[in-house]
């Protein structure tokens, strides 16, 4: 069995990191220009971490998936990034970011990793606005806050409703520096299909070029995974089209462990479903909660009149309504975390009070703030938001209160990787989403950016040189190796296979069969029942797949269909994995809720003497049954509480 | 030096042009103002008219005006020609369907071919006036003294008193017209000057400016036309 | 709603393209336009279930009007009739029942086709990496409140950052020129006091570049506002005119074409 090495440095909570600089392992520049670093995806994570390893004088080789770095996913996310400046004065502090996010988290974090963030969000706001990321300030010229779920202070940085695409063109523009500059080679249209190991270390990749279809190898000295998520295994998720699983899901099959697959965070506030054709869900930010309500009817028969269209959200007075939020969590209100949102949500709607044609929507209303501050204030804080949502409604939120419902939006779960994000195999890392690190079972709001480009611009540039430090005398290595060779051909492999099925079933249509068995079962609310129902229908799902799908096009021209079977086919076996981990973790805690472990009034039960660990699984070959491994979590800095959002 | 032109950058390029045009724009209500009294405006209409073509053909000053202008013509022209050809070149395969959109500006569109228009009246006008001037044509029949050569004004009634040369005329003013509704806001653009409030004011300028160029030449052949 | 489709279709960028002729019935006016595309190529699939077919292939990813990816030419104006909105946002409600939408992929010459109506946009980032950036390495940068920026400095920023070179600037210009988006970015960082500071070398370099990518001349016709998906204003574009002579004007030392600034 493997050993897991968290590799957490001794001493203090405030002062691990600092010592772990002081006495970490150094590549002097005449080395560092001899090293290859290999950077898989261009997000904040991706694009920070190769810019900076740009600066530092690394040879740094990238991979795009889309056509520019531009387009990663990173540039989505709209409300905000957290840093603990405490401009605000409102008592905010480094230690009080780092006990929000691990206790949002539902104490399912390491430690010592969510400290280590807390503690350098501040330089990342620094860095951003040194690179001319045009946050919204204030007339006096200094920067502006907003609040945002699971915090008691303002320390959301934002650029409108644009932050997320603010602070990516920021890490785009240092990534484009560096490739101006010949210090990193871009390679854009470009998907990763394996990681090449030599000798127990990641030295290399295979990709597929998306324009000729032919398969490169990539070779350094090590290997950085910055994928994002795998949301999109539930077919329909606020993630964009692109995003897959299939780097990390590719390394895990190579033996990098995967932790906590089960932890997905289902975000309260998107538009809800309108029709089976419907490709992707849209978000609508967490920060509309800073000033809408959540509300639905009171009683059920007006909830079903208004589902029929007989009546109008707004011909209802207020004794009729029910603003369930702020009657359940009087202290946080509208503004608890969003795991708590969701679950409240669902909670409403499957008591029949749900609103929409579908019954599967809750109103999040304006009118009181647009009486209180003014309909131009609303405009200027949320105006892309209202506009957004009124091109795919067709309904003005700024008369008839929006509607919302929870959709898949972020997993927490992802490669298992160490202090240093280091996977278990050497040489290999994975940053931002990609990894498990931070965000325990429940990412906070505007958790994301911060933890992206955290592990890009100040973790990994400092935790790689520990690894390339005693690298220095390994020669470059040559992609004709045997151990390309049979990466490619195994590749090459799967892609005839899957070419020569020639079944009778588009990929989408598996893609989306797949995605109701992971909603319905492994989604908002799990069951044991339901979790091992899940696991078997993916399996016969997935033989069926290899039976029957059609992928049409060649493989060797642009070709859509086959990179999207490549996907699915790893997320036929993640899904399986996903079901899995929920169906062992007898315990509610932060987005993962087994409805066998809540309260009487419906909260979360967690279970800390069996649970307080994180689950990290071993594969073990196609078709065979994952091994589990335990890192426990130990608390030596915090009470472990339960979480309370209600006083 | 056709390649040094060619190498200039894109907004060098577009900068000059615009900012010949202006010196262009800045000279034509001199000239109209000087055309309007061929029309029988006051009573010595005619000796004003004379007296300001003399100034104009020796005053030395104006002699170095003329030669900065002839290089503006030139420059403005060699420019707009290449500007034209390299924009030609951005676009191999074109659009099958194209729509504009509500504010793109007509005008714009066909600035190569208004200039022609605007090139074509200058051809006529120096093959009428110009080279009379310079003895390089002859003038009208009639008018063929030496002294004759400065008489304008008798060249221009004589022209205007031919239907075809007036329809033509207003023509290819009114080509110069489109020309100037667009080049005027668009030289200050390629200039850098774009502001929200003085912008409005300039698009008015130049919509008034061009307007009020256009009626002023066309007056003259309309009035000889209706006589 | 029931729609004929003309699109165009070529299979690499040598070959020859053609449009073909789809028709689509059912589709729900709450459809999106690309989902639309969706459907039309799951049906190219399931029609075609023993015969070798190839899908549509389109530009794509975010889906929610902020990736920039998305890339169609629909009826004449790029992302379609609706204005201030990328495709993905476009819904079939904004067409009539019957009608015909042609569909082409951007044109330009630094815009080559890949396949179908997929191009190839790396032009743009070449640009930026000519010098769209603030030359400044991870870490030792000040406090970010150390310089204050003025807030109407900051906002016109932000309004100029919001492109998602998404190209459709140029595919609607006459021209094919990139102008919008070059100056959108030189306006960012010279609206900046992190950016002032390379302002000069930026805005030469970026230029350089961009004329060096085969984009055609800005001829101030403004079709590029117009069809903006994030209203992005010409005042930039007079911006960096400004910045550009400006710089012509002073700057000590002259940089060669392309080199970048860092």
């Amino acid at each position: 069995m493997t050993q897991l090495n968290s590799k957490i440095p001794q001493g203090p909570l405030a002062e691990k990191w600092t010592s772990y600089k002081t006495h970490q392992k150094l590549v002097n520049p005449a080395n560092k220009r001899k090293l290859d670093i290999i950077v898989v995806g261009t997000g904040l994570a991706g694009a920070a971490a190769a810019a900076s390893f740009g600066e530092m004088g690394f040879n740094v080789k990238v991979l795009c998936i889309s056509d520019s770095p531009r387009r990663a996913h990173s540039i989505a996310a709209q409300g905000g990034i957290n840093a603990a400046k405490n401009y605000p004065n409102d008592g905010d502090s480094v230690y009080r970011l780092f006990y929000d996010t691990i206790k949002g988290g539902d104490y399912r974090a390491r430690e010592a990793n969510v400290y280590r963030l807390a503690e350098v969000a501040n330089s990342i706001i620094d860095q951003c606005v040194a690179q001319g990321v045009p946050f919204a300030r204030e007339y006096s010229g200094y920067l502006d806050n907003r609040s945002f779920g699971g915090a008691q202070v303002s320390r959301t940085f934002y650029a409108r409703g644009q932050t997320g695409q603010q602070l990516l063109l920021g890490a785009y523009s240092a990534l484009s520096k560096e490739i101006g500059r010949g210090h990193v080679e871009l390679f854009h249209r470009r998907e990763m299909l394996d990681v090449v190991i030599i000798d127990g270390r990641a030295r290399g990749v295979i990709a597929r070029n998306l324009v000729t279809g032919e398969l490169e190898r990539y070779a350094a000295h090590a290997v950085v995974l910055a994928t994002g998520g795998y949301g999109n295994v539930y077919f329909l998720s606020t993630n964009a089209m692109n995003s897959n699983g299939s780097a990390a899901w590719r390394a895990h099959r190579k033996g990098a462990m995967f932790a906590n697959p089960a932890f997905v965070q289902i975000h309260p506030t998107c538009i809800p479903v309108h029709g089976d054709y419907q490709s992707k869900l849209t978000l609508m930010s967490e920060s509309l909660r800073n000033d809408g309500r959540i509300w639905v009817p009171k009683k059920k028969e007006d909830a079903e009149k208004i589902r029929k269209g007989q009546l109008k959200p707004t011909q209802l007075g207020e004794e009729d309504r029910d603003y369930y939020l702020e009657r359940r969590y009087p202290a946080f209100g509208n503004l608890v975390p969003r795991d708590v949102a969701s679950r409240a949500a669902k909670e409403r709607c499957d008591a029949g009070f749900g609103v929409g044609t579908t019954g599967l929507a809750v109103y999040l209303d304006f009118a009181d703030a647009i009486k209180r501050l003014g309909k131009h204030v609303i405009e200027a804080r949320y105006g892309n938001l209202f506009q957004m949502y009124e091109k795919i409604v067709d309904d003005n939120p700024y008369e008839m209160p929006m509607m919302i419902y929870p959709a898949v939006h972020y997993t927490m779960g992802g490669l298992w990787v160490d202090y240093e994000l280091q996977t278990t195999i050497p040489g290999l890392f994975a940053a931002g989403e990609a990894n498990f690190s931070d965000h325990g079972a429940n990412r906070l709001g505007a958790s994301a950016l911060m933890q992206g480009l955290a592990d890009g611009y100040f973790v990994l540039p400092y935790t790689i040189q520990n690894y390339l430090g005693d690298q220095i005398s390994v020669a470059r290595f040559k992609t004709t190796a045997p151990e390309f060779d049979e990466a490619e051909k195994n590749i090459r492999g799967q892609i005839d296979r899957l070419m020569g099925i020639n079944g009778k079933r588009s990929v989408d249509s598996f893609h989306r069969q797949l995605g109701h068995i992971m909603w319905d079962m492994v989604g908002m609310g799990r069951n044991a029942e339901g979790l091992k129902k899940a696991v078997t229908a993916i399996q016969e799902l997935r033989k069926e797949f290899w039976k029957d799908v059609k992928v049409t096009g060649k493989k060797d021209n642009v070709n859509n269909e086959l990179e999207k079977a490549l996907r699915l086919m790893d997320f036929l076996e993640l899904g399986e994995l996903m079901a899995r981990d929920a169906l062992h973790r007898e315990e509610s805690c932060g987005g993962h809720f087994r409805e066998e472990h809540q309260t009487q009034d419906g909260e979360a039960k967690r279970n800390d003497d069996d649970f307080k660990y994180v689950g990290v699984w071993e594969y073990k070959g196609e078709n065979q049954e994952p091994t589990m491994h335990v890192e426990p979590l130990n608390y030596e800095f915090i009470e472990v509480k339960t979480r309370n959002y209600k006083e | 030096m056709s390649k040094s032109v060619i190498m200039l950058s894109s907004l060098t390029k577009k900068f000059l042009m615009a900012f010949a045009g202006l010196f262009l724009v800045m000279f034509l209500p001199v000239h109209l103002g000087i055309n309007l009294f061929i029309l029988p405006l006051t009573e010595n209409h005619v000796e004003i008219f004379k007296e300001a073509v003399h100034f104009m053909t020796t005053n030395p000053l104006i002699k170095v005006m003329e030669i900065v202008l002839f290089s503006a013509l030139f420059l403005h022209m060699i420019f707009g020609v290449i500007l034209w050809f390299e924009n030609r070149q951005a676009r191999p395969v074109g659009y099958k369907v194209s729509q504009k959109s509500k504010v793109y500006s007509p005008a714009s569109r066909f600035m190569i071919h208004t200039g022609i228009m605007v090139l074509l009246f200058l051809v006529l006008h120096f093959v009428n006036f110009y080279f009379v001037k310079l003895g390089l044509t002859s003038a009208p029949a009639g008018l063929n003294t030496p002294a004759d050569n400065h008489d304008f004004y008798n060249m221009a009634l004589n022209l205007f008193s031919q239907p075809l040369y007036s329809i033509l005329y207003v023509v290819l003013i009114c080509g110069l017209g489109v020309h100037l509704h667009h080049a005027f806001q668009s030289a200050f653009q390629s200039l850098g000057l774009n502001h929200p409030i003085y912008t409005p004011v300039i698009k008015g300028v130049g919509l008034v400016y061009s307007i009020v160029i256009t009626a002023g030449f066309i007056s003259i052949p309309i009035f000889f036309m209706l006589q | 709603m029931k729609f004929t489709l003309k699109i165009w279709r070529q299979e690499n960028a040598k070959a020859q393209g053609r449009f073909e002729t789809y028709q689509l019935d059912n589709i729900s006016a709450d459809c999106s336009f690309l989902e639309m595309l969706d459907i039309l190529n799951e049906k190219l699939v399931n029609d075609n279930i023993s015969l070798p077919v190839d899908t549509i292939t389109f530009d794509h990813d975010c889906r929610e009007g902020i990736c920039g990816m998305c890339s169609l030419y629909i009826n004449g104006r790029p992302h379609g009739p609706e204005q201030g909105t990328t495709v993905c946002q476009l819904h079939m409600r904004r067409f009539n029942d019957g009608d015909t939408i042609t569909i082409e992929p951007w044109r330009a010459k630094a815009f080559p086709v890949i396949k179908d109506l997929m191009v190839d946009r790396n032009a743009f980032d070449k640009i930026i990496q000519a010098g769209g950036f603030v030359s400044v390495s991870t870490g030792g940068v000040p406090d970010a409140n150390a310089i204050p920026v003025r807030k109407e400095d900051a906002d016109l920023a932000m309004d100029a950052a919001a492109c998602i070179g998404c190209g459709a600037c140029v595919a609607a210009c006459k021209n094919a020129s990139a102008m919008l988006f070059v100056s959108a970015k030189v306006s960012q960082f010279a609206l900046l006091p992190q950016g002032k500071i390379e302002a000069k070398e930026r805005v030469q370099a970026m230029v350089a570049k961009m004329d060096e990518l085969g984009f055609g001349n800005c001829t101030n016709t403004y079709a590029c506002e117009a069809e903006c998906p994030k209203n992005i204003s010409v005042e930039n574009i007079a911006r960096m005119n400004r910045e550009f002579f400006f710089s012509k004007l002073t700057l000590a030392k002259r940089e060669s074409n392309g080199g970048g600034v860092g």
